[in-house]
């Protein structure tokens, strides 16, 4: 059975290059960076390299550039981190209502530690609008965090237009650039960012590295207290292999990125022109300013993990939005914000392209797809219920070509 | 060992390690005096309480001077003139 991999926001395949450069230091150089003899130098070394590759990708300096074990221990970091380091200046900080859970329970966190917490609604895009951001800015306000892109819908926030906003008010600004950086440009001073979260494994790197830019000059309350590694600001011996394998990851994804992106974009909006050929089928997010690799959709009348389930039996790996309410069987907080009504919700199915896809994988999966969405259909005892929730809901998103279909 | 207060230092060169917890105090201090001049003064922002006896003892120990430090609501500014 054919076998297609489209889940590359779940994780990437590790690139070849990346392991052959990691394998030395799952090996013989095991050295601590911290030793003072040649092994450790060696490895200290390796990770100074990594630091540079790493902050080459987001255009900063290398010292701004703090190696975590993943994006949710930076965006931990991030939250916690400047909102207990500014709050004698205020405890208010601001999130939008599109960000992965390591953001908004780390809001909730702060919520229990006596911070008040403003939840920013997206359109039905999914896009979070700079006016909005502004107007809930109050003299207590000293931290905004919006992702830099969904990674649920796809759609890429108008970060640098938040930013500026942001430091015209005096507020610290951070962006989740978990599912971004490497796929797409991420330059942190053209964004305006004061805080950056990225994850290797987003970009053909190891799972277990990641990291987070704080820019020169910002104060931050460590997360993990210990030894001296990280300038002092994220104690533990280093994961050398990981963090190597990220700096080349970083390396050859600046080096590629043109030729990735185009690759996924050509292949996924072959995709969803195609997966909008079913009949009440509605592509979830922005329509243009999404992930280039990025395909999400509401299908109706089904729920999402029967869909996952039937392409996996298929030798077709996908997700059925985020993990957590994929688990837990509930329609996604993120959906339901940007106004998709939970009915039409529980059929959420993302396909997320990278650089392994081909035409072929594409065909297939527009091959079977739509006997797999047809047989659900007649055997779904809430069609019609469905049917008629939906009709009294328009406001969720569609893509020009689904006017076909006779949807808005 | 008594603290000196002082007010209006002008560094020449100053280093930020607020919410950084021992050793970092010791290994900034030693890293900024190498690329002082002799005569120049470094300024060190902290909040780490261990520093009220670590830096005084440091200059004596390697006997650079300690000027003083100069209080604020959330950190101390610790000031240190290269002598050698």
């Amino acid at each position: 059975m054919r076998k297609c991999y489209f889940d590359y926001v779940a994780t990437n395949p590790l690139h070849p290059q990346v392991l052959d450069v990691m394998l030395p230091y799952l090996k013989e150089e095991f050295g601590n960076p911290l030793s003072l003899y040649e092994l450790g130098m060696k490895a200290r070394e390796a990770i100074e390299n990594a630091r540079a590759q790493t902050s080459s990708l987001i255009n900063s300096k290398p010292s701004e550039v703090i190696f975590t074990s993943s994006g949710a221990e930076a965006n931990n970091f991030a939250l916690r981190g400047i909102a207990l380091a500014r709050q004698n200046e205020g405890k208010h900080v601001i999130v939008s209502r599109m960000e992965h859970h390591s953001i908004l329970n780390a809001a909730r966190f702060l919520e229990k530690s006596g911070f008040t917490v403003t939840y920013l609604p997206a359109d039905k895009h999914g896009m979070v609008e700079p006016d909005a951001v502004k107007k809930a800015i109050i003299k207590e306000t000293v931290l905004i965090s919006v992702v830099h892109a969904s990674s649920e819908v796809g759609t890429i926030e108008p970060i640098r237009e938040i930013a500026k906003i942001a430091r015209e008010h005096g507020v610290i600004f951070h962006t989740d650039a978990v599912a971004s950086t490497g796929n797409i440009p991420v330059d942190v001073k053209d964004l305006g960012v004061d805080l950056l979260s990225m994850a290797s494994h987003q970009f053909y790197g190891p799972k277990g590295a990641g990291a987070l830019y704080v820019r020169e000059g910002l104060r931050i309350v460590p997360l993990i207290y210990g030894g001296i590694q990280e300038g002092g600001r994220r104690a533990g011996t280093e994961n050398v292999p990981a963090i190597v394998g990220m700096g080349k990851a970083a390396e050859l994804a600046k080096a590629e990125m043109k030729g990735r992106m185009e690759h996924v974009k050509r292949l996924r909006d072959r995709l969803i022109s195609g997966v909008l050929g079913i009949e009440n089928v509605y592509l979830t997010g922005h329509p243009a300013d999404r992930l280039p690799g990025h395909a999400s959709f509401a299908v109706e009348y089904i729920e999402g993990e029967s869909m996952l389930l039937l392409l996996a039996s298929k030798g077709m790996y996908v997700a059925s939005g985020s993990a957590c309410s994929s688990k837990a069987l509930k329609a996604s907080p993120v959906l339901l914000s940007m106004g998709i009504p939970s009915s039409l919700a529980q059929g959420s199915i993302v396909f997320t392209l990278g650089k392994e896809n081909t035409d072929e994988d594409i065909e297939y999966l527009l091959t079977e797809f739509p006997p797999i969405v047809k047989r659900l259909r007649e055997i779904s005892p809430f069609a019609k219920g469905w049917e008629e929730n939906a009709q009294g809901n328009k406001c969720y998103t569609t893509f020009p070509e689904s006017e076909k279909s006779g949807k808005e | 060992m008594t603290l000196k207060f002082v007010e209006n230092v002008k560094p020449d060169v100053t280093t930020d390690i607020v919410y950084m917890m021992c050793p970092m105090h010791l290994l900034k201090l030693e890293e900024k005096m190498k690329e002082l001049e002799k005569g120049q003064i470094l300024e060190i922002m902290t909040d780490y309480d261990g520093a009220l006896e670590d830096i005084p003892g440091w200059c004596e120990k390697t006997g650079n001077e300690f000027l003083g430090i100069d209080e604020t609501d959330d950190y101390y500014k610790f000031y240190i003139k290269k002598v050698r």
